[in-house]
């Protein structure tokens, strides 16, 4: 028996749908989220504050609670629950810590922040990062000067300034103060298994003919000689390539790079580096890791597949559960291009990173501050390197320590390094640039890019940036 | 009965409506007043005038990402509507009559579990796990089933956004066979049984009976598949190389706003290419409901 759908009266199928639909676009879904995070209250709130004295330099309000925000990624989050939270409550017990760990700052803190309701204490830091320099022209970050000129919490006698590695406070300066404290103290270079390159008679290249003799040996050996991870990681290998840039022209290259100087990215030493990596990534390495994540190329070193892999210190922490008991880690500076390069052999990049910025509108920037100056006491730095296997800008704070041979060979490098150190900004400061970055390296090292191709690309990007006049610049 | 009718209705739709007005409609005029900023997404508000869509005009990942969209908004709705018409068709007349009813083919009550299966899916999970089906190196999925080099699939711009069409179309397709299924469940049995009596064949019995039957319920499913083009934003974001890339290959109008306003603090940017993102939306949708409009079939 057949039976015939009466129709709807009022409203049938298709006028239903298609107010539907119209209704549908209503919800297309990105827009509207961006006006969720509108507000930014002016109306200051009334923030916590005691009384300064000898013990409470930074005049914090003992009973007034803490709030904490933590990324969670590559450093884990035990160092703040099980060394800086009970370190600080030691000292505050009736200043209760509320702690939070996440993924994904921007997305969580930043609708506060605009609401007017911002965690005290928050690391800003992996792939969804706020801005700094944004929120320091917002007004939103505290002006750390005061803490750095606070007497340390455990090494008498010193401020907290002195207690730190050279440059940690440029590193986080924004027109002259110091907003952001970048904590752990990061050295990159080119990491290998060092059981692997003993056993095969394998040392360490330092000039660029003994690099590329080597990796021909490692390619008969059935290894992928050298490799980065393209699908989200290629950042770690521009880094490489400027790191080339500065040992052959010196620092000042990527000094002009961050200050947007005309025909930075056009220079000579940045078109001989990429000229130099265009080859290892043509000849030496494998198609196949620019569709990878950083984790899964890591994870074919650990097997050792592949030889070569740039990274910072965070690597042996990271790939620690993966790690076979044959595989241990091992760094080195990046090898000399030419040999006139204005730096030695042993110049690495290295920087103060991982930052920690305390909130200007929230309800208690001085226990926030008080919060970081416990970061910055020995004990806690100490505590964090065992955690961590990552070095911290407090000074001194591994010696004596007994520490991971990855650690140790990173320590050896920027021993050997000296003052021969640099680092860059423009990553940091012009999101753009360092977009635009991740897809040159990819083409120039993957794709078939030529060097001069990598320059133009980039410098049109830079000049770009430079022309827009709605993006914040910044000076170093 | 008709009193008590509106406090009925009002009490039902008052609060989902307040809810809408507060958290799409307002967001949405928010958005209109941000397009016309040079807000960073924190801080102060300064109005910049149209300059956010002057800049957009000379924006060429803008162009580009447009361009992936429109390829969407054409490639989407048309495969995923034709294998679901065929799918549909197979499952509830493609069995040929029995009885003088209409039967899908055999097995099709399991086969619609199946191909409704993908979307019980969150589309995050669909993203992960097509990450790895299209993995680069020999330990994806694809290439292991497939000889010789492996293909670089998500990190090769030829294949890039095809590889994030075919998950699209994987996805959707499950519903749209729920849907035009429905619609033929409609289709009075006699006009089956009398084509069939005058001798049609399947092919003929699904060209001249279902389409055209089934006509406002595909042009329905156009608007919502075409909608669907114009987003795209949690498969790029999460399978694509490099986040839209490699090298802008797979960039989307959403995905560009999301960076804007999150990555590079240009939230006034970002609301520019929203304000721009809807017009379209509006464009097509009424484009596509004026363009297909047909003489309804009466029955």
């Amino acid at each position: 028996m057949t039976e015939i759908t009466p129709a709807t009266p009022g409203v049938d199928r298709r006028t239903l749908l298609q107010r539907a639909a119209a209704v549908g676009l209503m919800a297309a879904p990105a827009a509207g989220l961006l006006s969720a995070c509108v507000g930014g209250s002016d109306d200051t709130q009334k923030q916590a504050e005691g009384t300064k004295s000898a013990d409470n330099p930074l005049g914090l309000d003992p009973k007034a609670p803490v709030e904490i925000v933590i990324f969670d990624g590559g450093l884990g989050t035990k160092y703040a629950t099980d060394v800086d939270t009970p370190l600080y409550n030691k000292k505050w017990p009736d200043s209760k810590v509320t702690y939070s760990a996440t993924q994904e700052i921007s997305t969580v803190v930043q609708p506060r922040i605009n609401a007017g309701d911002a965690p005290d204490m928050i690391n800003n830091s992996g792939s969804k990062l706020m801005d700094m320099g944004a929120l320091v022209s917002a007004g939103q970050a505290q002006d750390l000067t005061e803490l750095f000129a606070a007497p340390s919490l455990d090494i008498a006698g010193k401020t907290v300034k002195d207690t730190l590695v050279p440059g940690t406070i440029e590193q986080g300066t924004f027109d002259g103060k110091p907003y952001a404290l970048n904590y752990a103290y990061t050295v990159f270079g080119l990491w290998h298994n060092a059981k692997l390159f003993q056993k095969n008679g394998w040392t360490v290249p330092k000039t660029w003919a003994e690099f590329t003799a080597l990796c021909d040996k490692i390619k008969a050996a059935g290894i992928t000689p050298y490799g980065y991870a393209g699908a989200n990681a290629s950042y770690y290998q521009y880094l490489v390539i400027l790191t080339s840039a500065a040992k052959i022209g010196g620092p000042d290259v990527l000094k002009n790079i961050d200050n947007l100087v005309d025909g930075a990215w056009t220079a000579e030493p940045v078109k001989q580096a990429a000229a130099a990596w265009a080859e290892i990534g043509a000849k030496y390495s494998n198609k196949s890791f620019l569709g990878l994540k950083h984790t899964e190329v890591q994870l074919q070193q650990d097997q050792d597949k592949v030889a070569f892999y740039p990274s910072g210190s965070w690597l042996e922490n990271e790939q620690a559960a993966d790690t076979p008991a044959g595989f241990e880690y091992a760094v080195s500076p990046v090898p000399s291009v030419t040999a006139s390069d204005k730096l030695p052999q042993t110049a690495i990049y290295a920087s103060a990173g991982e930052i920690y910025f305390v909130s200007s509108k929230g309800k208690n920037p001085r226990g926030g501050m008080e919060y970081l100056r416990t970061m910055l006491s020995k004990e806690a730095a100490i505590g964090f390197t065992k955690l961590t296997k990552t070095l911290t800008v407090v000074q001194g704070a591994t010696d004596g320590l007994t520490i991971s041979p990855g650690l140790t060979s990173g320590n050896d490098m920027l021993k050997a390094a000296g003052s021969d150190i640099f680092s860059y900004r423009f990553d940091t400061w012009y999101k753009k640039l360092d977009d635009e970055a991740r897809a040159a390296t990819n083409e120039l090292m993957f794709q078939g890019g030529t060097a001069d191709k990598f320059c133009q690309r980039m410098q049109k990007v830079a000049d770009a940036v430079k022309a827009d006049s709605s993006i914040k610049k910044f000076q170093r | 009965m008709r009193h008590g009718r509106y406090p009925f209705i009002i009490g039902f739709l008052a609060v989902p409506v307040a809810l809408y007005v507060t958290f799409v409609v307002a967001a949405y005029i928010q958005t209109f007043q941000l397009s016309l900023t040079s807000w960073s997404g924190l801080g102060p508000i300064k109005y910049i005038g149209l300059d956010n869509f002057t800049k957009l005009w000379h924006d060429n990942l803008f162009w580009s990402s447009l361009r992936h969209n429109l390829v969407l908004l054409i490639l989407l709705p048309l495969i995923t509507i034709l294998i679901a018409l065929v799918f549909a068709f197979l499952l509830n007349v493609g069995g040929g009559a029995r009885g003088g009813v209409q039967r899908g083919v055999w097995g099709s009550k399991f086969y619609r579990v199946i191909f409704f299966f993908p979307q019980l899916l969150a589309l995050a999970i669909v993203a992960v796990i097509f990450g790895r089906v299209f993995s680069s190196d020999e330990s994806g999925l694809l290439n292991g089933l497939l000889p010789g080099e492996p293909v670089l699939w998500l990190a090769d711009q030829r294949f890039a956004l095809a590889c994030i069409l075919a998950v699209l179309v994987w996805q959707a397709v499950g519903f749209y066979v729920v849907l035009f299924s429905a619609g033929m469940g409609s289709i009075p049995n006699e006009i089956y049984e009398a084509a069939a009596l005058d001798g049609a064949t399947r092919i003929t019995l699904f060209f001249r009976v279902t389409v055209p039957l089934l006509w406002s319920t595909i042009q329905v499913a156009w608007v919502y598949l075409g909608i669907a083009a114009f987003d795209a934003f949690a498969l790029v974001n999460i399978m694509s190389v490099d986040r839209g890339g490699p090298d802008g290959a797979t960039s989307v109008i959403s995905l560009m706003i999301y960076r804007n306003a999150f990555d590079y603090s240009q939230a006034g940017y970002a609301s520019a290419l929203g304000v721009v993102l809807f017009f379209l939306t509006l464009t097509f949708a009424a484009l596509t409901l004026r363009v297909t409009r047909r003489d309804a079939v009466e029955m």
